[in-house]
């Protein structure tokens, strides 16, 4: 499922490309490529040759053109080079002679990112982590594992779930995504009402800076010593160095999962289920929050038999069956007080699987009706009946349709915006309208990104959200971690702001 | 004695941009943590209130000053609770004045069901700060989720002031559970016991508690673990957890509300050394290397929370623990320590290696440049 939604969102996007420089009609400024490092190209090769094996420096075009984007392909760029080390020592190697040269680094770890976090630029070098993917080690006793970051999500769930355990962060993309990718975007999945996102979940790791220094934050211990640099690298988008291990906590599973359906004529009365069933002292592992458009694509695509109404909530709860029951009753007392439309319990593991499907094919679903852009903002809960009625407005304006499927516990939307790649001037007018709804996000008390990151997409929509001081202390941080700007330099912060300092 | 107390961010940013010495910032004044500061006291009591308070919303907004009683309280009028159940030091520090959210954040205090729902730093969502060249900064905001840019928000909570002055801070708050039960065995030595927590934390039951106690109430050891949430539900998993738990010994279980809430404070605060001389360490390691690490520190008293990750460590009355004693129990097992009541003029906080430790001076350049915001607090112990 998650690979099938990656091909439809890979097909969602027309492409724009950087070629030797830069595009200048294409939305997404980047910096100008420094030709005085394509001329030294050779040599930086030949240094890398002499720290490593041949097969893990790739420098043919053809070749390096795999690493051209990540999961936000609207945006292209073949690489100057691509590592792909096989140990921390190979990174700190890497990284030293990058900088060393003044090279800039992209790291990678899957290239999933909806951000363009991953995105090369010509004169830069991917540093890939994907064949570091090792188990290090398990403990069972002191409930964590130690992987190699490049290991994907779900593998480390794979590693400990035979005894019971799992790793909570679950993106959607977790069959691809590594852990690299997890931290330095600090993702979220659909069990972080419970369980928290990745920084909630990491406890340690070993970490290479821009220089070559290895350095290791934490371990298998809580609250690391001195200051929480674990918790300012956390979502840090591969700006102040490369991870190449992680430690994280693993939690034993819980005995069992059911879902149960709600539908309501309107996307209010949802809302204030929501926040009933909140107050009221459940704290279910999900809460997934549909909206027509969506139900009614996903209805057409997946006939999961979901019910033709305004607004669908999935909620799911866990325990053992006595306390499933326990939360279940206590969450449908309350939904039956918002008169329901439609309200499904489940009570068997394929009953379950039916109330999932939908919301599970929702992005394939949109995807099949026409292109679309994924949006992932933060709203106060409390605001989601005015944000959804304002996006429904703004839908109106710019004559493009949108649907909303997000976790409603949390905030966190994803209001995907249809749009036809093919027809000129689309793509501007889907972007146009994104950035109107993330604006909208941030004046009603929320903010940007969720849990996709910044990388270029939002970067210029930074100050939106943030005071020219409030960039500058962030930007300050990267100036201690990283002096040159060499690592991801073209990221997070808009290139006016960050321009001084990219030298 | 002079102190500068603001009454709002912009006439603090004003007092640190004019400072021309070092400030000694205080919240409440009751964790009198690391290295003495010598400097004017900037006291926070005057940036106080409660903003904002969504229940709905699991959030709040607090001015950094605001006591933590006020916090709770109104947390409790509303059926919620800070999940992280900060603890108070003053009895184990004798010290005196009133907690303040800000001093919670600035230390990332934490207590027993750090375990289960995280840290103080994870139940925050959004700071307000003035740094060292008097610019009101923002990081985060007051929602959930949030990865615009980077975390300052982690960076600022246990940062103890030596980054900035926290002005405002927003915390997701988590509803109180309705029933709490706590297993109680007494008699463990200290391996068994941790091995009793370790299986319990690592069963599907979710236990928001465990600490074993050296010295209990009656001078036996007492190892305990709490459930919560629904009654039928604490019901269930403490029967599932006694029969697990059977080859350690006959688990008792308690339920009444006033004797659990009293005992997990009693743990919370480490109260079986309030009032007792000697040095006190807080020892953060992985739970299973505890006992091996306290078998090396003869003649000391321990009280374990967090399964055993957690210890407390208190000198024998003549002999203090040095930084050194403790360095070599710990030799070879993961983890740090820190000296929270004791001699503590040559500094109380956990070395660092040397990567980090430039990273750390790095940051504090960029933060206060001028090296006036609480100097020195954080050095190691030597
Ligand atoms: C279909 C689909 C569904 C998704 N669902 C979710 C979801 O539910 N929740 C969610 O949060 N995200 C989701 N994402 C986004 C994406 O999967 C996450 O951001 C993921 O964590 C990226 O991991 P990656 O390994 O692919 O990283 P990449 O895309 O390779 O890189 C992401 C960023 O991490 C940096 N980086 C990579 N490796 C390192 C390293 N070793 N050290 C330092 N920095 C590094 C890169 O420079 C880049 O900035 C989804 C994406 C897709 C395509």
């Amino acid at each position: 499922m998650v690979i099938f939604y990656y091909q439809s969102l890979l097909r969602g996007f027309q492409q724009r490309n950087c070629g030797a420089g830069i595009d200048k009609g294409a939305l997404m400024e980047m910096p100008i490529p420094d030709p005085e490092i394509f001329s030294r190209k050779p040599e930086l090769i030949a240094k890398l040759q002499q720290v490593m094996p041949k097969d893990a420096i790739i420098s043919e075009t053809s070749e390096t053109r795999a690493y051209e984007c990540d999961a936000l392909t609207a945006y292209k760029c073949v690489p100057l080079a691509v590592v792909l080390p096989r140990s921390t020592q190979e990174v700190s190697d890497a990284l030293r002679i990058c900088h060393q040269m003044g090279v800039p680094v992209v790291p990678r770890g899957a290239g999933t990112s909806l951000a363009g976090g991953a995105l090369p630029t010509a004169d830069s070098v991917i540093l890939g982590v994907a064949r570091l993917n090792d188990v290090l080690e398990t403990d069972y006793d002191n409930r964590f594992i130690r992987v190699q970051s490049g290991r994907t999500n779900l593998s480390v769930t794979g590693a400990v779930e035979e005894n019971g355990f799992f790793y909570a962060p679950d993106p959607s993309s977790q069959l691809a995504c590594a852990i690299a990718g997890n931290i330095a975007m600090n993702s979220g999945g659909a069990h972080c009402l419970k369980y928290g996102v990745t920084t909630n979940n990491l406890m340690g790791v070993t970490m290479v800076l821009m220089d070559g220094t290895i350095t290791e934050i934490g371990g298998p211990y809580l609250d690391a010593e001195g200051l929480d640099l674990l918790g300012l690298i956390c979502g840090s988008e591969g700006q102040l160095g490369v991870v190449t291990e992680a430690t994280l906590r693993i939690l034993r599973s819980p005995e069992g999962a059911r879902p149960v359906l709600i539908g309501f004529d309107s996307n209010e009365v949802a809302g204030a289920c929501v926040s009933d069933i909140i107050k009221a002292g459940v704290l279910p592992v999900a809460i997934e929050f549909m909206d027509r458009p969506c139900i009614r694509a996903t209805e057409a695509f997946a006939h999961a038999g979901y019910p033709d109404c305004e607004a669908l909530l999935i909620i799911e709860v866990e325990g053992s069956a006595a306390e499933i029951d326990e939360q279940l009753e206590i969450i449908l007392e309350i939904a039956r007080r918002h008169d329901p439309v439609e309200l499904r319990e489940s009570a068997s593991p394929e009953e379950s699987a039916k109330i999932w499907l939908g919301r599970k094919s929702a992005f394939g679903a949109m995807g099949q009706i026409n292109d679309y852009m994924c949006l992932d903002g933060t709203i106060p809960v409390s605001q989601l009946p005015f944000v959804l009625k304002r996006i429904g407005e703004m839908s109106r304006q710019y004559g493009l349709d949108v649907g909303n499927v997000f976790h409603a516990g949390d905030g966190n939307m994803h209001p995907l915006i249809l749009y036809d790649a093919n027809k000129p001037g689309d793509l501007e007018l889907c972007e146009a309208f994104g950035a109107d709804i993330l604006r909208l996000c941030v004046e009603v008390g929320g903010c940007l990104t969720g849990e996709h990151g910044v990388g270029v997409e939002k970067r210029d929509l930074m100050m939106d959200q943030y005071a020219a001081d409030d960039l500058d202390i962030q930007m300050a941080v990267k100036d201690v971690f990283d002096r040159e700007w060499l690592l991801n330099p073209a990221k997070v912060f808009p290139l006016v702001s960050s321009e001084s300092r990219r030298i | 004695m002079r102190a500068f107390i603001p009454k709002s961010e912009s006439e603090l940013a004003g007092i640190i941009a004019d400072a021309e010495a070092p400030l000694r910032i205080q919240g409440g004044g009751t964790r009198p943590f690391g290295r003495p500061v010598n400097g004017t006291r900037l006291s926070t009591s005057g940036l106080s209130g409660i903003s904002l308070y969504e229940p709905g919303a699991l959030t709040m907004v607090a001015g950094a000053g605001t006591p933590l009683a006020e916090i709770e309280t109104a947390l409790d009028a509303e059926g919620q609770r800070l999940a992280f159940e900060p603890m108070d030091h003053r009895g184990l520090l004798g010290s005196s004045g009133t907690p303040t959210i800000g001093g919670v954040i600035a230390a990332n205090i934490s207590g027993p069901r750090r375990i289960q729902v995280g840290a103080a730093r994870d139940h925050l969502l959004g700071v307000r700060f003035v740094d060292g060249m008097g610019r009101a900064i923002k990081n985060g905001g007051r929602v959930m989720k949030n990865v615009t840019g980077y975390d300052l928000v982690k960076l600022m909570a246990g940062s103890f002031g030596t980054l900035g002055v926290l002005t405002e801070v927003s915390l997701k708050v988590l509803p109180k559970s309705r029933a709490t039960g706590v297993l109680l065995l007494e008699g463990l030595e200290d391996m068994r016991a941790i091995e009793a927590l370790s299986m319990a934390l690592s069963s599907p039951y979710e236990v928001t508690g465990a600490a074993h106690v050296q010295k209990g109430l009656d001078g036996d050891p007492v190892t305990m673990i709490r459930i919560e949430g629904f009654e039928d539900s604490v019901a269930y998993r403490a029967g599932q957890l006694q029969k697990l738990l059977a080859g350690f010994g006959d688990f008792t279980v308690e339920t009444d509300p006033v004797k659990t809430t009293a005992g997990w404070q009693w743990v919370r605060d480490v109260a079986p050394f309030h009032g007792r001389v000697g040095d006190v360490w807080r020892l953060s390691v992985k739970p299973g290397d505890a006992p091996g690490i306290m078998a090396g520190l003869p003649g000391t008293e321990a009280l374990y929370d967090w399964g055993g990750g957690l210890i407390w460590v208190l000198s024998s009355e003549n002999s203090p623990l040095s930084a050194g004693d403790i360095t070599r129990a710990m030799a070879g097992n993961a983890g740090h320590a820190t000296l929270i009541r004791g001699e503590a003029s040559n500094g109380a906080f956990p070395r660092l290696s040397p990567a980090i430790a430039m990273l750390h001076a790095g940051l504090r350049q960029q933060f206060d440049p001028r090296q006036i915001l609480n100097p020195g607090l954080m050095e190691p112990a030597a």
